[in-house]
C-alpha cells in the first residue's frame, strides 16, 4: 500500500523525535563508504559487459554553422551522426530531450558525432583526427554585444529605487562581475549502452534518475518502459549531471546500430565544453540606507547569457527579494543570447553569485555608513517577505549572525589594513548565507522481511550527499532497527521515482517518502499488534504497545511492503522557505604579490532538522570550499572572438586544491521547520556555498582595503588596489 | 593519440633514429593524447644509468633521468643549492614530482592553450599557421623576449632555479657537448617551433652544476591558486653580502618568457651596492624596460617587479613585513 | 604488445596496445576501476597509484613502462572487510563524499606519509632539513596534486593526520 502526502499544511508533531531506536541526526559512518575507500563502488563507466566497444564525440571546430560532411575514420567500427544526438545537456527536470540534430553547430566543442572502435585508444585517434567540413556562420559570443532579452516574468520592482537613493544618507551603487564557472565533478561524464531486443540498459553519470528516463526516452524516440538507468555511484554532479548529456544518447545510438554494448566517456577538456557553465553575471547592485543604517531601496539588476532557445538563465536575484527589508525595490533579470556553450545549473544556481555579490555590497555600504557589517544585517532582517507579505517557514539568520559573530571572535576584528603578520595583511570578513528551500515529488518502498532487516528501493542517487545513509538512518529510526539492518538500493530506474538530487530538495523529498512507506508498514505492524499506530515503539526489531512486547519476526508473515508518495502542497505558496546561516573567514593578503590565503573560515547553518550530523557537515565544507574558488580561483574564460571555453581542463581551471583551504568549522543552529513536510528537514547541499566567497572578499578588504569586484580575486586584481 | 613503435633502449649510444625520447613522459603523454605532438616512434630511456647524482669537480652532476622529488630531496641540493630544492618542490605535484626527470623538465613544453588546442592557429605546432594567442586570452604569456609570431612562456621551476646557479647541459649524440643553460632555451623570434638547441639524434644525460657560491638562496613563485599552479611569475635568486654590500647577485625569472630569463645589466647594477628600496627599485627599472604587454597579461610588468623586490628585500636582509 | 603487469603482488600478462596507459590497463583489460580517471593529464590525482612504493599518475604512465616495477592500487591497499589504516580513517571522518577521487586521495596518502618519513621537505616547509611536523599545511600541501570537489579536504587532512599519529604511536 502507498502512503501519500501533499505537504499543504504544518507538520507539529515530531515524529522522528519520539522515535526510540535513536539513530536519526546520528553522525553515522557512510553505509556505502566501505566500498568507496577500498575502491569497489562501481561508477557509471566501470561495468565490463562482453564485447564492449569504446565511442569517443568528435566535437565541432567552429562556433556556429552547419556540418557538410564527415570523413571516414580508419580502424573504427563505426562513425555515428544520427539526427538523434543531442547538442547540449538536458536542464534539470525537463520533461523532454534537449535539442538534437547534430549537424547544426551552436557553439565550439558541440558533439557533433561519435567514433566507435574496438579500443579506447583507437576511437580517440580517429575521433581527434577524422575531418569534418563546415559551413560556418557569424555569430555574438560576447554577452556584452547584443541587446538583452527582459522576460516580463522575472522583472519585478514597488517604489522608486531612484529616489531612494537621492534621498538616502547613504547610497552605493557599483557594479561586480563574475566570470563562467563550472561544476567540474571528478567523475567525467560516461555512459554504457546495451540492447536487448527493443530494450536498452543505460548505466550513466546522472543526477535524476525519473526525469532523466524521460529526457532520454524522447531523445531516442522510444518509450519509457524500454529503458532503464542505472547510477548506483555518481563521482559529483552539483548541476552538471541534472539532465542527459551527448555521450549518453550517443552511447545508447551506437549500441544499436553496432548490436553491442558501447561506452562513452567524456574526456575532461569535453566536460568543460558539453556540461552546462555558470552564466558569467553582471550585477548593478543599488543599496539605500538612512542615517542608522536601515535600507530603504535595494536594486539588484543582472546580466546574465545563454544559447538562443534555451530556457534555463541563471536566476541571480532569486534571493535578492525576501533577504532583506526596503520599501522600495526592484529587480531586472536581461538575458543575452549568444554562443558560448549552454548555460545550466550549477551548484546554487542563483544564490552562488547572486548571494555572493549581495553581500559584498553589503560590506561595502556598512563601510560607507560606519556600521559593523553584523549589525547592519541584523538591522534589516524583515519580519515577513517583504515582496509578498508572505511568513517565513522559518527564520534563522540573525541567530546564525549572533552565533557566528561569537563563535569566530568577531569582537576581535580590527578596522581595515590594521593588522599583518609578516608580510601578510590579515584581516576578517562575514556574509549571510541564504538560499530557497524546495521540495519535489518523491516516492520510495520499504520492505520489512521477517528476519529483521529492511530494504528501502528508490530511483533516487546518492552523488556523495549522504543518500545512503541517510535513507538508512530513516529506515531504521522508524522501523526499530540498527542501521546495519537496512539495506539501501539506489540508482535503478526499476525502483519508485523519487526527486532525484539537484536544488538541495533530495534528502528532505526522498527522505519524507521513505519516512512515509516506513509510516505505512508501521501501521501494518500495529494491526499485527492490536494497537494504535502512534502507540507503538519500535526498538532494536521489538515491537511495544502498553505491556504487549513481540519481535517482528513473530509479526512479520515474509515481508511487508510499503510505499512512500510525497508531493509538495500550499506551504510552498502559504510561507516563504529558506535555509539561513553566516559565513566567516580569515585571510591573509600578501603585501607584495597580491596572492591571499584562508586561514580560517567558519560557517553556522540551520537547515531544519540534520538527518546525519556527519555528511551534513561535509555537504557545508564542500560549500564553503566552493564558496572559496569562487571568491578566489575560478574562471572559465572564453575566447573573444569565437566563445571557445579556454581553460577547458583542471591545470586552467583552478579549482581549490588542498593548499587552498584550512581547517573548516561548521555550526548547526537546531531547528525543526514545520512547513517541510513530516521530516522539518530542509536542504543543505548548496546553503554552503551561498554568501561563502562574500566572507573571503570582505576579509581581503579588510585586511588590505582592496575590493575586488571582478571575480575571482586573482593576485593581478589584488595588486590593482594596492600601494606600489 | 596517433599509434606509434615502442622501443626500450639499451644504451644512449644506441637511440634509434628518429624515435622520440620519453622518460618520466608527464608533459609528452599529455601532449600526445591532445595530438598536440604525434611521434611515430617513442624510446623508452628509463632504464638507462642516469640517475645518478654525483660530485664533478667543486659540483655536482645530475643525470637526467633524477626524479624531480629525488633531486629536490638530495641532501647536497639541500646543503648547497637549496634555490633548486624550493624551485622543485614549487612546481607540480608530489605525483608528477615522482615522474619527472631532470632532463624532460628542460624539454617541458609551454603551458600557452592555444598550443594545446589543435582548433586553434599555432606557430609551434604548425609553423607559419599563425598565434591564436594574440588577440585571445593572455593572461599567462610573455611580457618578455616574445616576438609577433609567439607569446608563449617557458612554465618550468625548476630550469629558472638553475639558470639562476648557472647550470650547463650535458648532451651526448654525433658529437657530444655542453651547452650553458642560458643557451639551452631560445627566444620565439621567427621560428616558435624551434625551443632548444638539442638537435635530432642529441639526448641530455646530465645537468652539470658549478661549485656552490653559497649566500642567500630564495625561490619565490606566484600562482593564482596556493599550490599546484603553473607561475604567473617567479624569481630565483642567489645573492651573496660581503660587509653590508652585495657580493652575489643572481636573478632567474620565470613564467614571464619562452626561457628563463636572465638580465646581467640588472645584476651588475646590483653589486657592490647596499641593499636599498631606490636600489631595487632600478632594477626592477632595468629588468622591465624591455617588457611588453599583450592583452590581460599586462599585471605581469607590475607583478614582476613585487616579487622582485620582495625577493631582494628577503635575500638581503631587509624587512618584508607588510 | 605483450606485457606482464606485476600488480598488487600478482604477474598479469597482457596483450595492450602501445598507446594504453596504465590506468586504461588497469581499467579496460584488468577490470580494476578503483583507479580512476578524472583528468588523463595529470592535473587531478584520481589514478594515483604506487609504482615501487611511490606514488605517480597511472594517467601518464605508458602500461609498457610499468612493466617490471610493483604496482599497488587502490584494491590492493585493502577490502571492504579490511580496511587498511587510513582507509578506516577516511570512513571514520568522512574523508569523502561522491568517492570518486578517494583511491587516488588514498594511494596518494599512502605514498605521502612514506615521503614524510624519509624526511622529504614540502613547499611549505619552513626548513629544507626536517623533521617535518603533520601540521594541516604540511599535510594539505603535500596532498595538493590530488583534486576534490566535494571538498571533503578537512576531513581528509584530520583523517590522515590521525592515521599517521596511530602509525607513529605504533612505532614507539
Amino acid at each position: 500500500m502507498t502512503r501519500h502526502l501533499r505537504v499543504d499544511g504544518p507538520t507539529h508533531d515530531d515524529r522522528l523525535d519520539q522515535m526510540a531506536q535513536g539513530v536519526i541526526g546520528q553522525p553515522l559512518n557512510r553505509l556505502e563508504g566501505p566500498l568507496k575507500v577500498s575502491g569497489r563502488a562501481t561508477y557509471a563507466a566501470e561495468a565490463r559487459p562482453r564485447d564492449l566497444a569504446y565511442g569517443v564525440l568528435v566535437q565541432a571546430a567552429i562556433p556556429a554553422g552547419t556540418v557538410l560532411d564527415i570523413g571516414d575514420a580508419p580502424g573504427a567500427l563505426a562513425v555515428i551522426q544520427d539526427k538523434r544526438m543531442i547538442r547540449y545537456a538536458a536542464q534539470g527536470l525537463d520533461q523532454k530531450g534537449p535539442t538534437s540534430g547534430p549537424d547544426r553547430v551552436e557553439y565550439m566543442g558541440q558533439s557533433i558525432a561519435l567514433v566507435v572502435a574496438e579500443t579506447f585508444e583507437a576511437a580517440r585517434h580517429a575521433a581527434q583526427t577524422i575531418a569534418v567540413r563546415y559551413k560556418p556562420e557569424e555569430v555574438p559570443v560576447d554577452p556584452e554585444s547584443v541587446t538583452p532579452e527582459l522576460p516580463p516574468k522575472k522583472q519585478s520592482a514597488a517604489g522608486d529605487v531612484d529616489k531612494a537613493m537621492r534621498e538616502a544618507a547613504f547610497a552605493l551603487d557599483r557594479v561586480w562581475r563574475t566570470p563562467s564557472q563550472m561544476a567540474a565533478a571528478m567523475e567525467p561524464h560516461a555512459a554504457i549502452a546495451e540492447w536487448d531486443g527493443d530494450h536498452v540498459t543505460i548505466r550513466a553519470a546522472l543526477q535524476m534518475l525519473s526525469s532523466n528516463r524521460k529526457q532520454m526516452a524522447d531523445a531516442l524516440g522510444i518509450r519509457e518502459s524500454k529503458l532503464r538507468l542505472l547510477s548506483p555511484y555518481v563521482g559529483g554532479g552539483f548541476g552538471s549531471k541534472l539532465g542527459i548529456n551527448a555521450e549518453a544518447v550517443a552511447a545508447a545510438i551506437a549500441a544499436r546500430e553496432l548490436g553491442r554494448p558501447v561506452m562513452v566517456a567524456m574526456t575532461r577538456q569535453q566536460v568543460f565544453d558539453l556540461a552546462h557553465r555558470r552564466s558569467e553575471t553582471r550585477q548593478r547592485i543599488r543599496l539605500a540606507c538612512d542615517a542608522g543604517g536601515r535600507l530603504t531601496g535595494i536594486g539588484h539588476d543582472v546580466l546574465v547569457s545563454t544559447l538562443p532557445g534555451s530556457e534555463f538563465t541563471e536566476p541571480v536575484a532569486q534571493a535578492t527579494p525576501f533577504t532583506y527589508q526596503a520599501a522600495h525595490r526592484q529587480v531586472v533579470h536581461a538575458v543575452a543570447r549568444i554562443h558560448r556553450g549552454c548555460a545550466g545549473s550549477v551548484r546554487a544556481p542563483g544564490e552562488a553569485v547572486g548571494v555572493t555579490v549581495f553581500e559584498c555590497a553589503m560590506d561595502e555600504l556598512a563601510d560607507m555608513a560606519g556600521i559593523d557589517p553584523v549589525d547592519l544585517r541584523l538591522k534589516n532582517i524583515p519580519d515577513v517577505e517583504p515582496t509578498t507579505g508572505r511568513p517565513f517557514s522559518s527564520h534563522k539568520l540573525a541567530e546564525a549572525l549572533r552565533e557566528g559573530a561569537k563563535r569566530f571572535g568577531w569582537s576581535d576584528r580590527r578596522p581595515t589594513g590594521q593588522r599583518a603578520e609578516g608580510e601578510w595583511f590579515i584581516g576578517m570578513g562575514m556574509a549571510a548565507a541564504v538560499r530557497v528551500n524546495m521540495l519535489q515529488e518523491s516516492r520510495a518502498r520499504v520492505t520489512l522481511v521477517q528476519d529483521g532487516h529492511a530494504i528501502v528501493e528508490t530511483d533516487m542517487t546518492d552523488i556523495g550527499t549522504g543518500t545512503y545513509t541517510i535513507l538508512g538512518q530513516l529506515a531504521a529510526e522508524m522501523l526499530g532497527l540498527p542501521p546495519d539492518r537496512v539495506e539501501v538500493r539506489l540508482g535503478d530506474t526499476q525502483f519508485p521515482p523519487a526527486s532525484g538530487s539537484g536544488g538541495s530538495f533530495g534528502a528532505a523529498s526522498s527522505g519524507n517518502s521513505v519516512f512515509l512507506a516506513c509510516e505505512e508498514i508501521r501501521g501494518q505492524i500495529a494491526k499485527a499488534m492490536g494497537c494504535n499506530e502512534a502507540d507503538l515503539t519500535l526498538q532494536d526489531g521489538m515491537a511495544r504497545a502498553g505491556n504487549i512486547v513481540r519481535s517482528l519476526s513473530e509479526l512479520v508473515n515474509g515481508t511487508i511492503t510499503g510505499e512512500g508518495h510525497l508531493q509538495p502542497g500550499k506551504t510552498e505558496k502559504s510561507h516563504r522557505q529558506a535555509t539561513w546561516g553566516s559565513h566567516w573567514a580569515e585571510v591573509a593578503v600578501n603585501r607584495w604579490t597580491g596572492e591571499v590565503r584562508v586561514r580560517r573560515m567558519m560557517g553556522v547553518f540551520a537547515c531544519g532538522r540534520v538527518l546525519n550530523e556527519k555528511t551534513a557537515r561535509s555537504q557545508c565544507l564542500g560549500g564553503m570550499s566552493f564558496g572559496i574558488g569562487i571568491a578566489l580561483t575560478e574562471a572559465l574564460e572564453h575566447d573573444p572572438r569565437d566563445g571557445h571555453a579556454v581553460s577547458r581542463d583542471l591545470a586552467e581551471y583552478h579549482i581549490p586544491t588542498h593548499a587552498d583551504v584550512p581547517a573548516l568549522e561548521v555550526h548547526f543552529l537546531p531547528e525543526r521547520d514545520a512547513y517541510v513536510g513530516p521530516l522539518q528537514a530542509k536542504g543543505l547541499g548548496e546553503l554552503g556555498i551561498c554568501g561563502a566567497g562574500a566572507a573571503v572578499l570582505n576579509a581581503i578588504h579588510n585586511a588590505c582595503g582592496v575590493r575586488v569586484r571582478e571575480l575571482p580575486a586573482t593576485p593581478d586584481k589584488i595588486i590593482a588596489g594596492m600601494d606600489p | 593519440m596517433r599509434e606509434f613503435t615502442f622501443h626500450r633502449a639499451a644504451s644512449v649510444a644506441d637511440l634509434p633514429a628518429g624515435a622520440t625520447i620519453i622518460a618520466g613522459g608527464t608533459n609528452l603523454l599529455d601532449l600526445m593524447k591532445l595530438e598536440v605532438i604525434a611521434p611515430e616512434a617513442l624510446v623508452d630511456i628509463t632504464r638507462l644509468p642516469l640517475d645518478r647524482v654525483e660530485p664533478e669537480g667543486e659540483g655536482l652532476r645530475i643525470g637526467a633521468l633524477v626524479r624531480n622529488s629525488d633531486l629536490a630531496a638530495h641532501p647536497t641540493v639541500r646543503r648547497d643549492y637549496p634555490v633548486l630544492s624550493r624551485a622543485l618542490l614549487a612546481g607540480a605535484s608530489g605525483q608528477l614530482r615522482n615522474m619527472a626527470t631532470t632532463g624532460g623538465n628542460l624539454m617541458q613544453r609551454t603551458r600557452c592553450p592555444y598550443f594545446y588546442d589543435r582548433r586553434m592557429a599555432c606557430n609551434k605546432r604548425d609553423p607559419g599557421a599563425g598565434c591564436a594567442a594574440i588577440g585571445g586570452v593572455t593572461r599567462n604569456h610573455a611580457i618578455l623576449g616574445a616576438s609577433d609570431h609567439c607569446i608563449a612562456t617557458y612554465p618550468g621551476d625548476m630550469a629558472v632555479a638553475l639558470r639562476a646557479l648557472d647550470a650547463v647541459v650535458e648532451i651526448d649524440g654525433p658529437s657530444p657537448r655542453r651547452v650553458p643553460l642560458a643557451d639551452f632555451h631560445l627566444l620565439p623570434g621567427d621560428t616558435p617551433h624551434v625551443e632548444t638547441v638539442l638537435q635530432p639524434g642529441e639526448i641530455i644525460t646530465a645537468v652539470i652544476l658549478p661549485a656552490p657560491v653559497g649566500g642567500q638562496q630564495r625561490y619565490r613563485k606566484v600562482r593564482d591558486r596556493a599550490s599546484y599552479a603553473f607561475a604567473l611569475v617567479s624569481v630565483a635568486a642567489v645573492v651573496g653580502m660581503d660587509g653590508g654590500r652585495i657580493s652575489h647577485a643572481a636573478l632567474a625569472f620565470g613564467g614571464v618568457a619562452h626561457k628563463p630569463w636572465r638580465d646581467p645589466e640588472v645584476e651588475s647594477l646590483l653589486l657592490g651596492r647596499e641593499p636599498s628600496d631606490a636600489l631595487f627599485h632600478e632594477a626592477a627599472e632595468i629588468l622591465l624596460r624591455p617588457a611588453q604587454a599583450h592583452g590581460e597579461n599586462a599585471f605581469k610588468i607590475p607583478l614582476l617587479r613585487r616579487a622582485l623586490m620582495a625577493t631582494l628585500r628577503d635575500a638581503t636582509g631587509m624587512e618584508t613585513t607588510a | 604488445m605483450q606485457i606482464t603487469l606485476h600488480l598488487n603482488g600478482t604477474s598479469h600478462p597482457l596483450d595492450v596496445d602501445p598507446r594504453t596507459t596504465l590506468l586504461d590497463a588497469l581499467r579496460h583489460h584488468l577490470g580494476l576501476t578503483g583507479t580512476k580517471k578524472g583528468c588523463d593529464h595529470g592535473q587531478c590525482g584520481a589514478c594515483t597509484v604506487l609504482m615501487d612504493g611511490r606514488r605517480i599518475n597511472a594517467c601518464l604512465t605508458l602500461a609498457c613502462m610499468a612493466e617490471g616495477h610493483d604496482i599497488t592500487t587502490i584494491e590492493g591497499l585493502g577490502t571492504p572487510g579490511n580496511l587498511s589504516p587510513l582507509q578506516q580513517q577516511f570512513l571514520d571522518h568522512d574523508g569523502f563524499q561522491c568517492g570518486y577521487c578517494t583511491p587516488g586521495q588514498i594511494c596518494s596518502a599512502t605514498g605521502m606519509l612514506e615521503e614524510i618519513a624519509a624526511g622529504w621537505p614540502s613547499h611549505v616547509s619552513d626548513s629544507l632539513d626536517g623533521p617535518y611536523d603533520l601540521t594541516h599545511a604540511e599535510i594539505a600541501e603535500r596532498m595538493s596534486g590530488n583534486l576534490c570537489r566535494c571538498a571533503a579536504y578537512t576531513n581528509i587532512v584530520a583523517a590522515i593526520r590521525q592515521a599517521a599519529q596511530g602509525t607513529r604511536e605504533d612505532a614507539a
